[in-house]
């Protein structure tokens, strides 16, 4: 058994939402915060990818965030292969920061407008210091574009003579330039057409296997899921509900929560499945429900989840949070 | 080189402006008045700030008369001492654009900075400068330049006082006209700092200073473009308003201002000329910058498209 390359340990965030101290005052309320990640614990391996679903407001994002340092716990740590990730730029740091790299949510949003593609994929390699050498960075800079199914020569144009799907592209070949061995990719495919979103998807297997990188996969998309992931986990109110290998997961899940999205995922294969509506809807994280946070959704639940918050325990496939597990 | 030509000739921008009237009128009336600025020493009769090339018996020449006494004609008049109007206004528009710039750029470079600074580092620098700006905003303009001449006036010896002038004149104007500049940049920066690839360059380290000054910096220019340009036409004004009010561009270093105020003193003896041309000038002059301002801000305006 090797040692993960990410040991994420108990991992929270609690986010301010006061109001401004005035407000405060004169309405009487006491401060608010929003807990967005509760005590979250996974490893990844290397060569794996771990996926992580939810619905919107469950903390995927504000994990990915901590992970590549953009964001500081309020409490917990992430180690990458034994080293803590801080968010200061020291050097030790910036020697981390070669190792891993993200690819974003948006393409529109996420390349300079202003930049040239091939000072957007250089950025990295320079900045970290990767390589020095002009000559070997304009080279490197086409390797990669070719590398992500784009020509050599259009680092010279600006993103938005790219279509969305070819900027994702940009973007991952930016990710690849300091030349890291786990990418934290975020939503990488939801702002893109349906058609684009499996070239990208493909691209990026192959670069797994091409390169030996390990993925942190953070998806609403359980086919995209199903596509990408080696093992999954499942987030709920920004706690972990179920962990377990993906085969595992889709065929027997454990959870009410993940069989609840299964179920709701729609038949495609028009098997004669009868498709279950998602009943109810996330609980206000500000103020969220006792014991387990999913029993006012829960179609088992009991007196003892009311009370009582569930740990998440071993099972033959992985791990889950549910007393009846 | 070629190329940027070809590009520039063949942009959006360029087509737009081939298509109104308005702007190439304007764009002609300020090239000519800036042109003629810089090329002062070589189309003016005469340097009206040199004693020796001025002669008494020119004063009070009508304009495009045959002088009685010497025989000289000049086309836009003289003034009380002989000085050719239109050199004097060919020399002062050379001062009023200078500080005018120099203002405008001076005002844009610190409502930059501080804008930025306000718009990425926010919490409490934002709420500080933000409500200097603000507090700043309360007060006239012409009031706050005046205020900052004054000071500066009395912290300089009476000798400096003409050499700093024009510096202090554009320290008081480029002062009173910072906060737009910072509203717009803190504004847009807002907006820019939260984009993912402000993420990515934090994600690889990058310090915040070189985050708001390669990345966002950037991104915050056209706003700030149109912004100038309008205020140049104020800036002009302004220093004009100074000057007529006795605190701006000395006489030795007159600007359009100062002759408006030289010529006033002649209004009602008749001699109109010395206060109608130097004003007709200022006039086409921030008319033209501020016609040229309106269209880009529409033309860079995606909204009006």
């Amino acid at each position: 058994m090797t040692s993960p390359l990410i040991k994420v340990d108990h991992l929270t965030r609690v986010f301010d939402v006061s109001k401004p101290w005035l407000n405060r005052v004169i309405e009487r309320e006491s401060k608010q915060y929003l807990r967005a990640v509760d005590d979250v614990s996974f490893e990844i391996n290397k060569g794996e990818t771990l996926a992580l679903v939810g619905e919107s407001g469950s903390g995927k994002s504000t994990i990915a965030k901590m992970l590549v340092g953009l964001l500081k716990p309020t409490s917990g740590s992430v180690l990458f292969d034994g080293h803590p990730i801080r968010m200061d730029t020291s050097k030790d740091m910036q020697q981390l920061r070669k190792r891993f790299q993200m690819i974003f949510q948006s393409p529109y949003a996420s390349l300079n407008p202003r930049w040239k593609v091939t000072d957007i994929i250089a950025e990295p390699m320079i900045v970290l210091d990767v390589e020095k050498d002009r000559i070997q960075i304009k080279k490197r800079v086409e390797k990669l574009l070719e590398l992500v199914g784009l020509s050599g020569k259009e680092g010279n144009k600006f993103p938005h003579e790219f279509s969305g799907g070819q900027r994702q592209r940009i973007a991952i070949a930016r990710a690849l330039s300091a030349n890291p061995e786990f990418i934290v990719c975020d939503e990488p495919t939801s702002a893109l057409d349906v058609s684009v979103q499996a070239q990208i998807l493909n691209l990026m297997r192959d670069l797994q296997d091409e390169l030996g990188l390990t993925y942190l996969f953070i998806s609403h998309d359980l086919s995209v899921v199903r596509h990408m992931a080696n093992r999954v986990g499942v987030l709920y109110l920004g706690a972990l509900e179920e962990v377990a290998d993906s085969e595992a997961l889709f065929k027997t899940p454990k959870h009410p929560y993940t069989r609840m999205l299964l179920d709701a995922v729609p038949d495609l294969e028009m098997t004669g499945r009868k498709r279950k509506e998602i009943t109810g809807e996330i609980p206000n994280p500000i103020n969220p429900p006792s014991g387990c946070t999913f029993h006012p959704r829960c179609p088992y639940a009991e007196k003892r989840c009311k009370i009582e918050k569930p740990k998440l325990l071993e099972t033959d496939s992985g791990a889950a949070a549910c007393h009846f597990v | 080189m070629n190329t940027a030509l070809s590009n520039f000739l063949a942009s959006d921008f360029f087509y737009k402006f081939s298509r109104s009237p308005v702007a190439i009128a304007a764009f002609i009336v300020t090239m000519t008045l800036v042109l003629s600025a810089f090329f002062a020493p070589v189309i003016a009769t005469q340097n009206p700030f040199d004693p020796g090339s001025l002669n008494l018996m020119n004063g009070f020449s009508k304009p495009g008369v045959v002088n009685d006494f010497t025989g000289e004609t000049f086309f836009l008049g003289t003034d009380d001492q002989g000085r050719d109007i239109y050199s004097t206004i060919l020399y002062g528009l050379r001062v009023s654009l200078f500080v005018g710039f120099s203002a405008v750029l001076f005002a844009m470079i610190l409502g930059a900075t501080l804008g930025l600074i306000a718009g990425y580092t926010g919490g409490r620098v934002d709420s500080i400068i933000m409500r200097i700006a603000d507090i700043q905003l309360t007060f006239p303009a012409i009031l706050i330049a005046l205020l900052i001449f004054g000071i500066a006036k009395g912290i300089t010896p009476p000798s400096y006082r003409d050499e700093v002038a024009i510096w202090v004149l554009i320290l008081a104007i480029g002062l009173s006209d910072w906060v737009q500049f910072a509203r717009v940049v803190r504004g847009a920066t807002l907006v820019e700092r939260n984009k993912e690839y402000v993420q990515a360059a934090k994600l690889i380290g990058r310090s915040p200073f070189s985050i708001m000054i390669k990345h966002i910096l950037p991104n915050t220019l056209g706003p700030v473009l149109v912004i100038a340009t309008i205020s140049l036409a104020l800036a002009i004004i302004a220093e004009a308003t100074l000057s007529f009010l006795g605190v701006g561009a000395p006489p030795t270093q007159p600007s359009l201002g100062t002759l408006i105020r030289i010529g006033q003193s002649f209004l009602f003896s008749g001699e109109w000329w010395i206060l109608f041309y130097p004003a007709v000038t200022l006039l086409a002059l921030a008319l033209s910058v501020n016609l040229l301002g309106d269209w880009l801000r529409d033309a860079l305006n995606p909204k009006l498209k």
